[in-house]
C-alpha cells in the first residue's frame, strides 16, 4: 500500500549542516587549479613583459643575421619559416599513416587477436619513448638507412651526400613518427565513439566495407582526427631533441629550397641562444622574443586547425 | 496472478490452397545450426517462408530470433567466430554457398534495425546514399526514387519541404519510417525487421504497421517481434522460438487461437516469456 503523501506532517525539512570534508575538498580541488592557472600566467606574464620589449615586425618577419646574437641587427624570420615548414610537412605524413593505423586497428583487425594486441602496445610504448631517442633514431634510420641508400642508388659515384645528410624531410618524418601515436588514439577514439548502427545500415545497404569507411565512418570521425593532428602540432612544434641531428642549423645564409635542405629553427634557435650566446644578458631579449614568436606560432597553427574542426562540425551536424 | 486471456484480434484467415498458389515458398531454412564460438544459438531450424506475406518471429529474448533475421542477409557475418551449418536458400539458392556475392544478397534483402540509425546526412541522401553507390547519378532519376520512396513509406507528406534538412532532426517514428524508405529505395525482394517499432510511442507503432501492411503487397516481409499483439495485428504466419529452437510454426490464426504446443499457447497467452 502506498503511504499517503503528506509533508506538512512530517515537519519542515530543518537547516543544512555544515560538513567540514566536503568544503575541505572543495577548497583543495580549487586550490590545485587556482595553482595550475597561476603557474600558466606567471610563465606567460614573464615572458611576454620581457619579450615585448625589443618586439617588431623586422624582429618576426627579418632575416637571420651572422651575428644573430646583437639585439640590433637579429631577425627570426627563417626560423618562423623553418619551424612551419616542418611541422605542416609532419601534418602531412603523420595524417594519412595515423589515420590508416586506427582505421585497420578499429575496423578491420578483430579486437582480441593477438596481432591487434601487439600494435596497440606498439603505440603506447611509441608515445613514452623520450624525443631524444627519436632524434637519434631520425639520424640513425632516415639519414643513414634511407637517405644513404638513395644516394648511392640515384647519385653512384657522388661524394657529397644529397639525401644522406640532415635535412627539413628528415626532420618531418623524424618528427612524424614521434607524433604518430597521438593521431593514431585520437583517431580510435573517435571511430568507436561511431554508433555500429550506422556501419550496418550502411552495410545492409548492399555497401562495401570500404564504401561504408569512406563515406560514413570517415566523416563522422574528421573532427577527431583534427583534434589529433591538433596536439600532434602542439607537441611537435617546441620539440628541440628529435631535430638536433635530422636537420636543423645553426645558421644558414639563405631559406631552404627544398627538402632534402637544412633549415633554421624556433625551439632550435631558443636553445642556442640559451647555450651559445656570448653575452647572455645582452641576447635575452631576442632569447625571450624568439619564444615568444614560438608560443604565437604553435598558437596560430592550432588556430587554424581549430577553425577548420569547427567548420567540420556545423557542416556535420547542418548538412548539405 | 490470474492469468487473463489476450484479447487479441486476429485477421481473417487466408484459405490454404490460395496461399499456396499465391505466395509460393520464398526462404527455406533446412537443418540451419548457428554458433557463437562455443555457444549454439540455433539450433537444426528447418521451415520456408512464403511469398508477399508478412512472417513475425516471437519468442522470449536469447531465443534466436533475431540471430536467425541476420541469417537472412548474412548480418551475422560481421561477428567474430560465427559458424554456421545448414542451408538458408532464397528462391532456390543457398545463399552460404561459395561464392555468393554477400553485396548483392544485403540490396535483394533490405532491413530495418531495432533503433532507427538513419546516416547523419539530409533526409534526401539517406535514400540516395545506396542508389550512388550502384551508380545512380542523374539527380531526375535519383528525385524520381526518393520521392517514391518516401510516398511508399508515407513520409512524403510530412518532409518534402525540407528533404535537404538532417535526418536527425526528424522524430523518432519519422527516422524509422525514413529507414525503412532507405530499404525499399533499392528495390529488395525481402524486407527483414528486428522489432522497428519497440522504441516508438503508439501512435507512431501504429503508422509503421500500417505501413507494413501496405508494403506487404510488394515484398516479402519478416519481422522480429516481443509484441504479441504486433504479431497478431500484422502477420500471417508466426514462428514461436524458444532457446535457439523453433518450437512451432504456423499461421497466425493457429499460433494464436489454437496451437499445437502447449509452450507455444503458454508463451502467447502470456504465462510465461
Amino acid at each position: 500500500m502506498n503511504r499517503p503523501i503528506n509533508l506538512a506532517a512530517r515537519g519542515p525539512f530543518g537547516v543544512g549542516r555544515f560538513e567540514p570534508v566536503s568544503f575541505f575538498c572543495t577548497g583543495l580541488t580549487g586550490a590545485a587549479t587556482f595553482l595550475i592557472l597561476a603557474i600558466l600566467a606567471v610563465i606567460l606574464g614573464n615572458i611576454i613583459w620581457h619579450g615585448g620589449a625589443g618586439f617588431s615586425l623586422r624582429f618576426i618577419f627579418g632575416s637571420a643575421d651572422r651575428d644573430m646574437f646583437d639585439p640590433a641587427r637579429a631577425g627570426v624570420g627563417p626560423m618562423v619559416f623553418g619551424t612551419a615548414a616542418r611541422v605542416i610537412l609532419m601534418t602531412l605524413f603523420v595524417l594519412p599513416v595515423g589515420v590508416a593505423t586506427a582505421i585497420y586497428l578499429t575496423e578491420y583487425a578483430r579486437s582480441g587477436a593477438l596481432l591487434t594486441r601487439v600494435i596497440r602496445s606498439a603505440v603506447n610504448n611509441l608515445a613514452g619513448v623520450p624525443s631524444i631517442v627519436f632524434g637519434l633514431f631520425g639520424l640513425g634510420f632516415f639519414i643513414s638507412a634511407v637517405g644513404g641508400s638513395l644516394d648511392g642508388l640515384l647519385y653512384p659515384g657522388n661524394p657529397k651526400p644529397v639525401w644522406g645528410k640532415p635535412a627539413l624531410i628528415w626532420a618531418s618524418l623524424t618528427l612524424a613518427v614521434m607524433t604518430l601515436p597521438v593521431v593514431i588514439v585520437a583517431t580510435e577514439e573517435s571511430l568507436r565513439a561511431i554508433p555500429p548502427g550506422l556501419r550496418e545500415a550502411s552495410l545492409a545497404l548492399g555497401a562495401t566495407k570500404l564504401q561504408t569507411i569512406l563515406r560514413i565512418v570517415l566523416p563522422q570521425a574528421l573532427p577527431g582526427i583534427l583534434t589529433g593532428s591538433i596536439l600532434a602540432v602542439s607537441r611537435a612544434a617546441g620539440e628541440v631533441a628529435p631535430i638536433l641531428f635530422t636537420g636543423a642549423a645553426y645558421y644558414m645564409a639563405s631559406l631552404p629550397r627544398a627538402l632534402t635542405d637544412q633549415f633554421m629553427d624556433l625551439a632550435y634557435h631558443v636553445f642556442v641562444l640559451s647555450t651559445q650566446a656570448p653575452d647572455v644578458d645582452k641576447s635575452r631579449p631576442i632569447l625571450y622574443g624568439t619564444v615568444v614568436v614560438l608560443l604565437g606560432l604553435t598558437f596560430a597553427l592550432n588556430v587554424v586547425a581549430i577553425l577548420i574542426r569547427t567548420r567540420v562540425r556545423r557542416r556535420l551536424r547542418q548538412l548539405g | 496472478m490470474a492469468v487473463t486471456p489476450l484479447n487479441l484480434k486476429v485477421r481473417a484467415e487466408v484459405p490454404a490452397g490460395e496461399i499456396a498458389a499465391d505466395h509460393p515458398e520464398l526462404i527455406t531454412f533446412e537443418r540451419l545450426s548457428l554458433w557463437y564460438g562455443a555457444a549454439q544459438a540455433l539450433q537444426d531450424i528447418s521451415f520456408g517462408i512464403r511469398e508477399r506475406l508478412v512472417t513475425a518471429f516471437i519468442g522470449p529474448s536469447g531465443c534466436g530470433k533475431s540471430t536467425l533475421l541476420r541469417c537472412l542477409n548474412r548480418m551475422n557475418d560481421l561477428i567474430d567466430g560465427v559458424r554456421i551449418t545448414g542451408q538458408v536458400r532464397i528462391a532456390g539458392q543457398d545463399i552460404y554457398a561459395p561464392g555468393v556475392d554477400v553485396i548483392e544478397l544485403r540490396r535483394r534483402v533490405g532491413m530495418v534495425f531495432q533503433r532507427s540509425n538513419p546516416f547523419p546526412k539530409s533526409i534526401y541522401d539517406n535514400i540516395a546514399y545506396a542508389l550512388r553507390l550502384q551508380g545512380i547519378r542523374r539527380k531526375a532519376e535519383l528525385d524520381e526514387i526518393v520521392e517514391k520512396s518516401l510516398r511508399s513509406a508515407a513520409l512524403w507528406e510530412e518532409v518534402k519541404d525540407r528533404l535537404h534538412a538532417s535526418a536527425l532532426g526528424l522524430s523518432g517514428g519519422q527516422q524509422q519510417r525514413l529507414c525503412i524508405a532507405r530499404a525499399i529505395a533499392v528495390q529488395p525482394d525481402i524486407l527483414l525487421m528486428d522489432e522497428p517499432a519497440s522504441a516508438l510511442d503508439p501512435i507512431a507503432t501504429a503508422k509503421i504497421e500500417d505501413l507494413i501492411l501496405d508494403l506487404k503487397r510488394d515484398y516479402t516481409i519478416v519481422i522480429v517481434t516481443h509484441n504479441m499483439q504486433q504479431a497478431a495485428r500484422i502477420s500471417d504466419y508466426t514462428a514461436f522460438f524458444y532457446l535457439g529452437e523453433l518450437i512451432e510454426y504456423d499461421t497466425t490464426t493457429r499460433i494464436f487461437t489454437n496451437p499445437a504446443r502447449k509452450q507455444t499457447e503458454d508463451y502467447v497467452t502470456g504465462r510465461f516469456g
